[in-house]
């Protein structure tokens, strides 16, 4: 279900907990199977259940109650803008409304072609960086301006 | 512009790229207060002591005396106990621990050693924010680094200290900053809070007696071993020991992380971070982060940064977030989007903070679209009443001690959103 190369992943995640802790495991390999998937199908949730010794649900759980889990198929790129007061304060809001009209969508919303989803974020703990955003869950853009988000939005536009 | 004493980033580059490497760390005098401390046979008691000196208060928000938490370890157990270091820096205007771990992540592995040896730990972890994956990449990096020069792992520089660590990251959840939750999460579960009793001293990670602490909590400690808890008390002032990272951000030209000692004027820091942006009035500070009540920026202007005069002046020091709003800042609009995330972020266990989370960003989004009542002031403080103090952890009274402050400060504001159905900046 999961390619050799996450399973080894995982397998290094769940090494760093006691033994009969596997559980401990379960966030890192579904943002592992989310990696690989783009984003998580029952039956890859119902895989790292069985991977890890849990009962499905206990793995739903989890998937549902933290943000970054994508439980439906999103765009090829996901862009998070960060809107917090402290981001808003230093132009969170432009860069949100800036993305929306270049891309022609609203926040929770997918290009036609499938390339962009774009979400509103909460803190990323990088306030001193703001107008902050990020793409895919990893790549942290910061100080962002209009000229910036033209260059990442055609960067990932090839 | 004053030079003060640096505790955490003495001496880092962070343009150079190699600058964090074990390798530069060691000619910081990196990793020479645990060579100290088993070189010299200083025993555990005797560190606690140090830090107990120190007056270290915890640097996540609650700001505990450090060498206190760490005494309430269990000595004589005989299973495994836990430290687990709190990196999930969610709390707004909070951005301090990601630069410690990216620019200097050996200061945090060197504290949790020493703290590991005084508590008698075999296994820790590192629970780091979910959003900065880089910053999670470099802390792997470093505990490999760390491993590989005998730092960690099984007879530490050839004593009979073992101790391994490990990075958890975080996947989005802001309430893993709460301690048990982060427990929880690390447990494999929804990050809930878990009713205390029993402390996690007592009942921690898988059920053991386990210590969390804030990453530049940890990050201080091989300072203070170093040069004594006494010189770094000094650094300070009474009961407020030593320096902090302030992270500043919003309205000023410079947003960043400063480190200054702790008294230090809120003027300095200001300055420190290049003044307000394009030169306009100061209208408020929140001080400790979004969950701290906010206070007018005349009052700031008269205040020193430290938990005893913080608290003085009627918030608190918190996480060390300090958001600077100017003139042109709707309050009505700042609490707005507060009170969304709180409603965002509760956990959805507790009746009072759920619902009322919720009944707060309502109410407060009806009065910034000119649809408020004017008694919604009195719901609104009659909600925060119903939540504060009625919940398992402290995201309640965050939610609800903002929503009280900006009525106290700026009620003239919201008062002209209700009756004008406008901004009043």
């Amino acid at each position: 279900m999961l390619s050799p190369e996450s399973l080894k992943k995982i397998d290094h995640e769940i090494a760093k907990y006691p033994i009969d802790k596997k559980q401990s495991a379960v966030m890192s390999a579904l943002a592992i199977a989310q990696d690989e998937k783009g984003w998580l199908a029952n039956e890859t949730m119902n895989f790292v259940a069985k991977y890890l010794g849990m009962p499905p649900i206990a793995v739903y759980e989890v998937a549902t109650f933290y943000n970054m889990y994508n439980l439906e198929p999103l765009g090829e790129y996901k862009i998070t803008v960060c809107t917090n007061l402290p981001c808003a304060l230093s132009g969170g809001n432009d860069v949100a409304n800036y993305v929306k009209k270049k891309l022609s969508i609203g926040f929770n919303q997918t290009t036609a072609d499938g390339k962009f989803t774009l979400k509103e974020g909460e803190c990323m703990g990088a306030c001193g960086d703001a107008p902050v955003l990020l793409v895919n869950n990893k790549r942290m853009c910061s100080f962002m301006t209009n000229d910036m988000i033209d260059q990442l939005l055609e960067e990932l536009s090839k | 512009m004053t030079q003060f004493t640096q505790t955490l980033l003495a001496g880092v580059d962070s343009s150079d790229a190699e600058n964090w490497q074990l390798k530069n760390y060691a000619r910081r005098s990196g990793y020479s207060a645990i060579r100290k401390i088993l070189s010299n046979k200083i025993s555990p008691d005797s560190v606690i002591e140090e830090v107990k000196k120190s007056a270290l208060r915890g640097r996540g928000g609650a700001g505990f005396p450090t060498g206190l938490k760490w005494s309430f370890m269990p000595k004589q157990y005989e299973g495994d106990k836990y430290i687990v270091c709190n990196s999930d820096e969610g709390e707004p205007g909070t951005f301090k621990d990601r630069d410690i771990m990216r620019h200097n992540p050996h200061i945090l592995i060197e504290g949790m050693i020493i703290a590991a040896y005084a508590m008698g730990v075999k296994v820790g972890y590192n629970y780091i924010h979910g959003e900065i994956w880089d910053t999670y990449e470099r802390m792997e990096e470093a505990v490999e680094e760390a491993r590989a020069a005998g730092y960690l792992g099984n007879n530490i520089l050839g004593s009979n200290f073992s101790f391994n660590l490990y990075n958890h990251h975080g996947y989005g959840a802001y309430i893993c900053g709460e301690e048990t939750a982060l427990l929880e999460s690390i447990e494999g579960k929804k990050g809930q809070p878990r009713f205390k009793p029993p402390f996690p001293a007592n009942y921690g990670l898988y059920g053991k007696p386990t210590t969390i602490n804030n990453t530049e909590t940890f990050a201080s400690v091989p300072w203070i071993i170093l040069n004594g808890g006494e010189q770094y008390l000094k650094l300070g002032k009474p009961n407020n020991g030593g320096t902090k990272l302030f992270s500043v951000s919003g309205h000023v030209n410079k947003p960043g992380n400063y480190e200054i000692p702790m008294g230090t004027p809120f003027a300095t820091l200001l300055e420190m971070a290049g003044g307000m942006r394009g030169g306009k009035k100061l209208k408020a500070c929140i001080p400790g982060g979004s969950s701290m009540p906010v206070l007018p920026g005349e009052i700031m202007m008269q205040t020193d940064m430290d938990y005893d005069s913080i608290a003085k002046a009627g918030s608190m020091l918190g996480s060390g977030a300090v958001i600077i709003m100017d003139e042109t800042t709707c309050m009505v609009k700042a609490l707005e989007r507060l009170s969304y995330f709180y409603f965002e972020e509760s956990c959805g266990q507790c009746t009072p903070c759920r619902e009322g989370t919720g009944w707060l960003y309502r109410i407060v989004n009806r009065i910034e679209h000119g649809k408020g009542l004017m008694e919604d002031l009195d719901l609104l403080d009659n909600i925060a009443d119903n939540i504060q103090g009625r919940t398992i952890c402290a995201l309640g009274d965050a939610a609800a001690m903002p929503v009280r402050a900006m009525i106290q400060h700026f009620r003239n504001e919201f008062i002209y959103h209700i009756e004008h159905k406008k901004c009043m900046v």
